[in-house]
């Protein structure tokens, strides 16, 4: 894809439109009626089919004129937004993101698929008739007063094509006013000051008027009073316009996924970083050009460069978070249909969205979340009728929040369904062959059982979860993206399951090995304590790898041996003890070399599958070294212990 | 018997490898190096166990002498690594070839070749799309393409292989 691609512009610029539309119409699922909401809804389709038209999407085009007709047809009032329409529509725009990914190819599968869609869209706008629809108010004339925001035209819009549009709808004398027209000196000439008033007469709609200003609405002044008396409609409409500025700005923060949308600020923050670093470098290029190198000059450029780097670092960082708002907001959506498949009732509250994280965490982490919020809402929440008798209000709840503890975010999904059933756990843990019968357990380690694999407690399974594939895959994704899980669950009040995220998964802070002649680094959020490796184990011949550390069994596994190092053994054998969630595995190394910050890159498929490393990293003397994927090593060392302990087993029932 | 039905590039980077010669596609070299330090990585098949530092980028370093069975030669003074630009499964890649000597970059227009011998060698023939006569030598056009997704495949059947199990 090209930058300058403009069908790859129009998709982006498309897909924005589309979640606003979105937006707009889960909106109008709460404040139905609300006319801002659906001349939103209906500038966003008309732009889409306007722009979809241009860049040769014709299906698009086409399918969108059908849905902006409909809408037309809502804001005029002969239709209401009810809620069948505004579900044909959200489908409808899952239907015109396929066409926009299958682009000028649409085959003919896809666009059958389409008719459906229209067919219930047309039912649905005939469905309900305009009970609500107000008889368009017909006048003698009216006094129009209306004034741009100050960027108006640096924006692109016209006043005096608006004023040529209102002109075109019958007799009208325009006077305009220029009260507001700062003095000379303080005047911007690319600022629009005036105030234009209109009288227009003739037998037109206010709907007629409205329709010339439906694109820049949100941010003008419009006052439109009939000549003939009317009562009370006129002061309802002005108050509507300036209220929904500023709602309509705060909608407009979520970017596309394809790209980052960076503020500006930051940006020019960068650029006065890399200004300086040109500037350090040719006071550099002059002392190499010296004859004599001066070691003070060159020492205070050194700490220059090292002090810009470190801030250049920072502050490309900085380019990569993005508000967790980005995220919250697609689960809107599906709280809505999840709301809608279950028949229950569903609140979502969000709080801290401008938490930021890495923008890689954020894509990673929609799907894991999804699941766990599909599963609050099917298991979590009861029926309405279970939950009038607990005594909590017919609507359940979803909370979603976020919030940065220091070099973590923290993203808790609660609920306040009703929790989760300790005996069923224990039981179906038992009955998985998990836990030993009667085995004392801790609470936590209990609730951790849902990530085993193939675990689900829900006796029937539904469409929306329940087949027990999930919780484990939300385990692992969480876990690769270096994050941890913890729930809190108690019974009958409701469950919390809390994401520990890193800030950032491009520079981590590491401990540095060496094994044989390569040198490794593991992660030291990984890392819990160093040790010598006990002299009766150094000989390596003892069959089983357990350590005892202070009263608990650790597998270890000898580095030098799975990576078949020929170099002679250091004399005194170190053990780096690595922990994630519960697993701990003891790591022997020749020598701990100490910590260092480490900037990860990924491996090529080549060395991507070898399985015990998750990136490489390039050392201060520009050696590249091996990063440790902790949790594969774990999980590896669990399974080869849990293996052992079933293999005695088999023996003595082969026995008997 | 020349088979003419391979249409090579302009522009052939030659060079030696095992006491063979070979040529590839000047237009995907990128650069060539003298050898930095490699760092091995564990469990990762011979043929690609190494990884080195171009220019802040981590790239594989492959030996072809392992895929054609070779004797590994000791890298000498005229080793370098001839970095490379090659889609695999369809996902562009740097990779850096080793080579004993890297010879020129030549034209090899209307040069005949033969199409790999299905008898009589002693390396993979899929490996080889043909056999060219230029300047008095044979000169090993290798598939690389071929080559890499061979060895990417034999990664993924082998799985975690360094995983204790």
């Amino acid at each position: 894809m090209s930058d300058n691609d403009p069908v790859a512009a129009f998709r982006i610029e498309a897909g924005e439109l589309l979640e606003s539309v979105e937006r707009a119409l889960l909106d109008l699922t709460e404040d139905a009626g609300n006319r801002a909401l659906i001349d939103e809804v209906f500038r966003g389709l008309h732009t889409l089919k306007g722009s979809g038209s241009m860049f040769g999407f014709d299906a698009l085009a086409g399918f969108t004129h059908h849905c902006e007709t409909a809408f037309d047809r809502v804001r005029k009032g002969q239709a209401a937004a009810s809620r069948g329409l505004i579900d044909v529509v959200l489908s409808a725009l899952d239907y015109m993101q396929s066409l926009l990914d299958a682009g000028s190819d649409a085959d003919a599968a896809l666009v059958a698929a389409g008719d459906g869609i229209l067919a219930a869209l047309a039912s649905a706008v005939s469905d309900a008739p305009a009970a609500a629809a107000p008889t368009p108010a017909v006048a003698k004339g009216w006094q129009v007063r209306f004034r741009l925001p100050p960027e108006a035209m640096v924006t692109g819009s016209n006043p005096l094509g608006l004023l040529d549009e209102l002109r075109d709808l019958g007799d009208c004398t325009v006077t305009c006013r220029f009260e507001d027209v700062p003095a000379l000196a303080d005047l911007d000439p690319t600022e629009c000051h005036a105030v234009w008033e209109v009288t227009l007469a003739g037998d037109i709609s206010r709907e007629d008027i409205e329709d010339v200003f439906v694109f820049v609405i949100d941010d003008m002044e419009l006052e439109i009073t009939s000549l003939a008396p009317e009562p009370s409609a006129g002061v309802a409409e002005t108050a509507a316009a300036p209220t929904e500025a500023p709602r309509a700005a705060a909608r407009q923060t979520a970017p596309a996924q394809e790209s980052v949308r960076v503020q500006a600020e930051r940006l020019d923050e960068l650029m006065n970083r890399v200004g300086e670093l040109v500037i350090a470098q040719s006071r550099l290029e002059l002392i190499a050009a010296a004859g004599t190198i001066d070691a003070m000059t060159l020492r205070a450029v050194s700490e220059d460069i090292q002090r810009l780097s470190a801030e250049l670092r920072d502050t490309s960082m900085a380019l990569r978070m993005m508000p967790v708002s980005n995220l919250f907001g697609r689960f809107r959506r599906l709280i809505h249909d999840l709301a809608h498949e279950t028949g229950k009732t569903i609140e979502l509250v969000t709080e801290g969205e401008a938490t930021e994280v890495d923008k890689t965490v954020i894509e990673r982490l929609a799907d894991p979340m999804i699941h766990v919020i599909r599963n609050s809402c099917d298991h979590g929440l009861e029926p309405a009728d279970e939950r009038a008798p607990a005594g909590k209000p017919a609507a359940g709840r979803i909370v979603l929040s976020a919030r940065q503890a220091g070099g973590e975010v923290l993203i808790a999904i609660q609920d306040d369904g009703r929790g989760i059933n300790r005996a069923r756990v224990r039981a179906k843990a038992e009955a998985q062959g998990l836990i030993a019968p009667g085995a004392t357990i801790g609470d936590g380690e209990l609730l951790q059982m849902i990530f085993a694999p193939g675990f689900s407690t829900a006796a029937a399974i539904t469409n929306l979860s329940g087949r027990g594939v999930g919780m484990d895959v939300v385990k692992r994704s969480i876990e690769a993206l270096r994050g941890t899980i913890e729930i809190e669950s108690i019974e009958g009040t409701g469950t919390t399951i809390t994401l520990h995220l890193p800030l950032t998964l491009a520079i981590i802070e590491c401990m540095l090995v060496r094994v044989g002649e390569g040198r490794y680094a593991i992660p030291l959020s990984a890392v819990e304590e160093c040790l010598e490796l006990p002299a009766a184990e150094v000989a390596g011949t003892s069959r089983r790898n357990f350590l005892d550390v202070r009263g608990d069994l650790v597998p270890y596994l000898r580095l030098r041996d799975s990576f078949a190092s020929d170099h002679p053994a250091d004399l005194y054998q170190k053990v780096v003890i690595v922990g994630q969630g519960r697993g701990r595995v003891g790591l022997v190394v020749d020598q701990i070399i100490g910590n260092t910050q480490t900037v990860i890159k990924s491996l090529s498929r080549f060395h991507g599958g070898v399985g015990a490393f998750s990136g490489a990293t390039i050392l201060g003397d520009g050696n590249v070294a091996l990063i440790l994927d902790v949790a594969a090593l774990i999980g590896g060392a669990q399974k080869a212990q849990r293996a052992r302990s079933e293999r005695p087993a088999e023996t003595a029932g082969e026995a008997a | 018997m020349s088979d003419n039905t391979i249409t090579l590039p302009d522009r052939m980077l030659t060079f030696g490898l095992g006491g063979e010669f070979f040529a590839i596609d000047a237009q995907c070299v990128r650069e060539i190096l003298e050898v930095p330090p490699i760092t091995r990585v564990p469990g990762a098949p011979a043929f690609a166990d190494g990884l080195v530092n171009v220019r802040g980028a981590i790239v594989p370093l492959a030996d072809l002498a392992v895929v054609f069975g070779m004797a590994l030669t000791a890298h000498a003074e005229d080793t370098r690594v001839i970095v490379i630009e090659a889609e695999i499964e369809g996902e562009p890649t740097t990779i850096g070839i080793l080579a004993d000597k890297v010879l020129d970059v030549a034209t090899m227009d209307g040069v005949p070749i033969d199409a790999p011998p299905p008898v009589g060698m002693k390396w993979r023939p899929e490996f080889i799309r043909g056999i060219a006569h230029h300047a008095g030598r044979f000169i090993i056009l290798p598939d690389l393409a071929r080559i890499f997704t061979d060895c990417v495949d034999q990664i993924h059947r082998n799985g975690a292989a360094l995983l204790p199990s």
